[in-house]
């Protein structure tokens, strides 16, 4: 079976209602399902079900969920409810907090 | 006669949870998923995000307070409605008041001068077990904590107070929601079940068991295994001393003695007043609505509102009024009786009424003198009230402190009411509190009046500091041929010059007086010519107390001057206790012992070197020979540091060859150990390489030619500035090693180093099995100090490793041109001598303090390699081969 990747982009203000999009149109054609939460910065109880349900879902169909653009505060509430082992993830390049960092000098060595 | 059926702080938590239906746990597991989402997604709030919602919550609460106690007091049948509607009160504006300003989010508390950062975790669930007693204050200051703090809280109230509390949690939960906080943040069982609370004690989802309740309750919470905050029952006595305000008394003990019908676990239980003031503060009391009871009173009181099986205080009287209790019990009364207050002559299981009470009796004690009335306030404290709240009303500060330093008890009230005072923030400056921490006394984790920050994990965040350094040195320095002449400008009446035979004989002494002027009164002590002694150091410091000196001149090498700095102190503080001073320390800022700094004499001391190694002139080092105890002892403090240093090369023109040798490769070591140092800083490293490119080029003159005059000054200037960089950065291992081997085979302490020092510089510049540990320094860096070393003697190399070669064999070169041996073997100690000795030697050199501060920290097997490549020697004259 070929493997075919569907990808949804997230809205950050439609959390719930996004994944539950995706949850509709998981079918056993698709290897895998991409979640693209890089405009996400927030989730609420009502996402976090939503994403327990999706996720329930896609083990029963053997379907692999990968997260990318997690930030590392929602990657947090994914590992305190324990949901990050059910879920895949992949990083979308830099991270905000690389993009602000300043570039800063060494002090001298006591040499 | 009020009839109800209460169980008052005492409910039995079961362990087992097998009687809970499938549908329960399915129900229980509900409610702890909930709590864990809200939980985990709470962690993404902001500080302002958590603050935005715990004002609304607060004026919720005052909104509701009065309904809230309503409901309480209905529910109960405890308590006065009004009193739990302040509570009510309390619990919402003062704690807000508290926590508002407070920072319970990411970082809370900053402290830039020290590199810290405290940041807040939130804990997770919190199962939050309530009280009957304070049931609606209770939950509504543990909902606005909880929120403060990102916290979930699963509630469960007392069985008898489940529906105000119920009442409660909604009210708190919805406004909360309302503001934006994580649905499931709070969730209230839905009906009373103790299986429940056994089931989530032990579940692990909850974090935190914040339990507020009798012993039962607290005990079960801190037997489930999780982290608890269990706080317990209390027996607060109060002492009213003769001192004290006695209407201000009167007033305060029955305000907070009648509270809620004393209901709250702070109130006073036992008063115990001095003889002086008891009639008439009794009177006050029956002026202002207290029942005195008589003997008979008493005795009925005794035997029906404490229970005569357990000795605990009756569920039935709880929180009920004082005309009721009369009433009940059969003692008539006035109407509106405030107060039953009935006398008792003893504490314990025999007195009944010395117990807890929660309900409007005060046991009276008539004490004959403080001593008496404050053991009264001990037994009171030890029976059931440990750890809790204690109050004193006294004018007299020392009453007061010894109160507080007999008492055990987490809240210690003075001039104010116990009950409202334990809560905090109306009549002190406590935090405002509905938890008393009662502390290991009351088997409880916290002592503290609970609040946020028991609420919290915090996390400390701790930068990488500099350790604070130092440079010091001598006032005066004078360097140079005839620096001598500085003394005249030196004013004293009388001095002491402290030398040795050897220094009179070449004439040194008298140079030396010719110029002091010739106002002063001078005095010769001659000592003999060793290490010093403290039988020396003794006759010096009779002398110079003899002479009332106010100038010491020490005129010697390392030995005399040490003896001086030693006889100055013992001079100047008599009590100094040299045993002590000599105590082992690690850092020298952070020191167990003190020197003195009190001064019965003052003298100054002036050094004047006659050896260019030790460069004891500038240094806060003494050592000192214990001839009895068969050791040498180091004392070490800058007050040790002469005030005078003369740095004249004429008084060293006359060193045999052997002693410029040794002292020149004592002072080389100083510098190369002071560059490695882990206490190296630019200030050392300049004195530091100076003195190496010194003895470099100057001592193999000196040695070859010693009237060499320029020689002889660079030498000695050298050994003066390796010495003030060893003052301030230390010495290292080739000391250890020397001191353990000098002292051992009796070899002279610069040869001893010299014997060492190439093997010292291989093993410190190769990679190290154990770095020290040294917040000043970014990375190991000895090899590449000797190499910079070889650079500055131009010694050529173009890797490090090269170089530290280099200079390894430039030393050796050095060393030979001194004719110096090459190992320890050539100064005809046996191998199996040197053998026998090394179980000592390597147990001596590890002790040994200097190497605290060595680049590399050595193993005790380290050391042995080194003794044994220092014994085989180097350049063939034994086998070993050391790399670099
Ligand atoms: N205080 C410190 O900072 C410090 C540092 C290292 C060593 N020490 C101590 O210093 C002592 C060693 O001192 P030292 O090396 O100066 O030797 P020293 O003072 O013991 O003198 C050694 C010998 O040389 C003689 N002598 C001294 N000056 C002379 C001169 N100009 N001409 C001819 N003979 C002279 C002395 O009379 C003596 O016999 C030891 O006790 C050692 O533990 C102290
Ligand atoms: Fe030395």
């Amino acid at each position: 079976m070929a493997a075919i990747a569907e990808f949804f982009k997230i809205d950050g203000d439609r959390v719930a209602e996004c994944i539950h999009e995706a949850h509709m149109q998981l079918d056993t054609a698709r290897d895998q399902t991409t979640l693209d939460f890089s405009s996400v910065l927030r989730i609420s109880p009502k996402d976090l079900r939503a994403m327990e349900e999706l996720v329930e879902r896609a083990d029963n169909q053997s379907v692999k969920v990968v997260l990318c653009g997690v930030n590392v505060d929602i990657y947090k509430v994914l590992k305190l409810v324990k949901l990050t082992a059910r879920f895949s993830f992949a990083s979308n390049g830099a991270s905000s907090i690389e993009a602000h960092q300043e570039e800063s000098g060494h002090a001298e060595a006591t040499e | 006669m009020v009839t109800i059926e209460v169980v008052p702080q005492q409910v039995r938590i079961p362990l087992a949870t097998e009687n809970l239906s499938a549908e329960r746990i399915a129900y229980l597991d509900g409610l702890l998923q909930q709590a864990r989402n809200a939980a985990a997604v709470f962690t993404q709030y902001t500080q302002e995000d958590v603050d935005r919602i715990v004002k609304p919550m607060v004026v919720a609460g005052l909104e509701q307070a009065q309904y809230l106690a309503r409901l309480a007091v209905e529910e109960t049948r405890l308590g006065v409605m009004e009193d739990k509607a302040l509570k009510n009160m309390v619990a919402t504006e003062f704690v807000y008041n508290y926590v508002k300003d407070k920072r319970t989010v990411g970082a809370i508390r900053e402290f830039p001068e020290r590199g810290l950062v405290e940041v807040a975790e939130p804990i997770g669930i919190i199962l939050s077990l309530t009280p009957i007693t304070n049931p609606t204050s209770t939950v509504l200051f543990k909902c606005i904590m909880a929120i403060k703090t990102r916290n979930a809280a699963i509630f469960s109230p007392h069985p008898n107070a489940w529906h105000c509390c119920h009442e409660a949690v909604r009210i708190m939960y919805e406004t909360a929601l309302k503001h934006g906080a994580p649905e499931g943040v709070f969730t209230c069982l839905e009906s009373h079940g103790l299986q429940d609370n056994a089931y989530l004690m032990r579940h692990k989802d909850v974090a935190l068991i914040d339990a507020t309740g009798g012993p039962g309750v607290v005990k079960a919470a801190y037997s489930s295994g999780k982290p608890a905050l269990g706080v317990g029952p209390g027996n607060t006595p109060v002492y009213l001393e003769k001192t004290a305000d006695l209407n201000m008394a009167v007033v305060d003990i029955i305000t907070s003695k009648t509270f809620d019908n004393g209901t709250i676990c702070a109130s006073e239980q036992t008063l115990v007043m001095d003889d002086e003031i008891y009639d008439l503060a009794l009177k006050k009391f029956a002026e202002l609505g207290a029942h005195i009871c008589n003997e008979k009173e008493t005795k009925v009181l005794e035997r029906t509102v404490i229970d005569p099986e357990t000795g605990f205080m009756q569920p039935i009287a709880v929180g009920q009024n004082a005309t009721d209790i009369a009433r009940m019990v059969g003692i008539p009364v006035k109407p509106n009786t405030k107060l039953l207050i009935a006398p008792i002559q003893g504490v314990g299981r025999e007195y009944p009424l010395s117990a807890e009470k929660l309900f409007p009796v005060l046991a009276v004690y008539r004490a004959k003198s403080v001593d008496e009335a404050l053991k009264v306030c001990v037994d009171v404290n030890h029976a059931g009230g440990i750890g809790h709240t204690a109050v004193v009303f006294s004018r007299n500060d020392e009453v007061i402190r010894k109160f507080a330093d007999v008492i055990n008890a987490g809240r210690i009230i003075v001039n104010s009411p116990g009950s409202i005072g334990a809560f905090g923030g109306v009549y002190n400056d406590m935090v405002p509190t509905f938890s008393f921490g009662c502390g290991t006394g009351g088997g409880n984790s916290t002592m503290d009046n609970v609040n946020v920050y028991h609420y919290l994990n915090i996390k400390r965040v701790a930068q990488r500091t500099q350790a604070h350094m130092w440079f010091r040195v001598p006032n005066q320095i004078y360097f140079n041929m005839n620096a001598v002449e500085n003394l005249r400008r030196l004013e004293s009446t009388s001095t002491i010059i402290i030398t040795n035979p050897a220094m009179e004989h070449m004439g040194h002494v008298d140079i030396v007086r010719r110029h002091i002027p010739a106002r002063t009164l001078v005095h010769v002590s001659v000592i003999p010519d060793a290490e010093p002694e403290v039988t020396v150091i003794q006759q010096g410091v009779e002398a110079l107390h003899f002479y009332k000196a106010d100038q010491i001149i020490a005129l010697g090498g390392g030995s005399v001057i040490d003896a001086a700095k030693i006889m100055k102190l013992k001079y100047e503080s008599p009590d100094a206790d040299l045993e002590e001073l000599a105590a082992p320390f690690m850092d020298i800022r952070k020191r167990v012992v003190e020197y003195p700094t009190t001064k019965i004499n003052r003298a100054r001391l002036v050094a004047i070197s006659t050896t260019s190694g030790t460069g004891s002139e500038v240094t806060p080092f003494a050592v000192l020979t214990d001839k009895l105890a068969g050791r040498k002892v180091t004392l070490a403090d800058y007050s040790l540091t002469p005030d005078v240093a003369i740095v004249d090369p004429q008084f060293v023109m006359s060193m045999p060859k052997v002693l410029t040798a040794d002292t020149g490769i004592d002072c080389l070591t100083h510098a190369l150990e002071a560059a490695v140092s882990i206490y190296a800083s630019p200030y050392t490293d300049s004195n530091a390489m100076q003195a190496i490119r010194l003895v470099f080029k100057y001592l193999p003159i000196a040695y070859q030619h010693p009237h060499d005059e320029e020689a002889r000054s660079m030498m000695h200037n050298a050994a003066c500035i390796a010495a003030i960089a060893f003052s301030n950065a230390a010495v290292g291992v080739n000391h250890a090693l020397a001191h353990a081997f000098g002292a051992r085979f009796h070899v002279a302490h610069g040869r001893a180093n010299a014997l060492m020092l190439p093997h010292v510089i291989a093993f410190n510049a190769s990679v190290p099995t154990k770095f020290m540990p040294s917040p000043n320094q970014r990375g190991y860096i000895a090899h590449k100090k000797y190499a910079t070393i070889a650079d500055l003697l131009s010694l050529g190399g173009s890797t490090i490793d090269e170089k530290v070669k280099k200079l390894i064999a430039a030393t050796e070169k050095l060393l030979d041109q001194l004719a110096i041996p090459h190992s320890i073997a050539e100064l005809g100690i046996s191998r199996e001598a040197f053998g026998q000795a090394m179980p000592d030697l390597a147990k001596i050199a590890f002790d040994d303090p200097s190497w605290r501060a060595n680049p590399r920290m050595p193993l005790v097997s380290e050391l042995v390699q080194l003794f044994w490549s220092a014994y085989e020697g180097w350049g063939g004259a034994g086998t070993h081969k050391h790399s670099a």
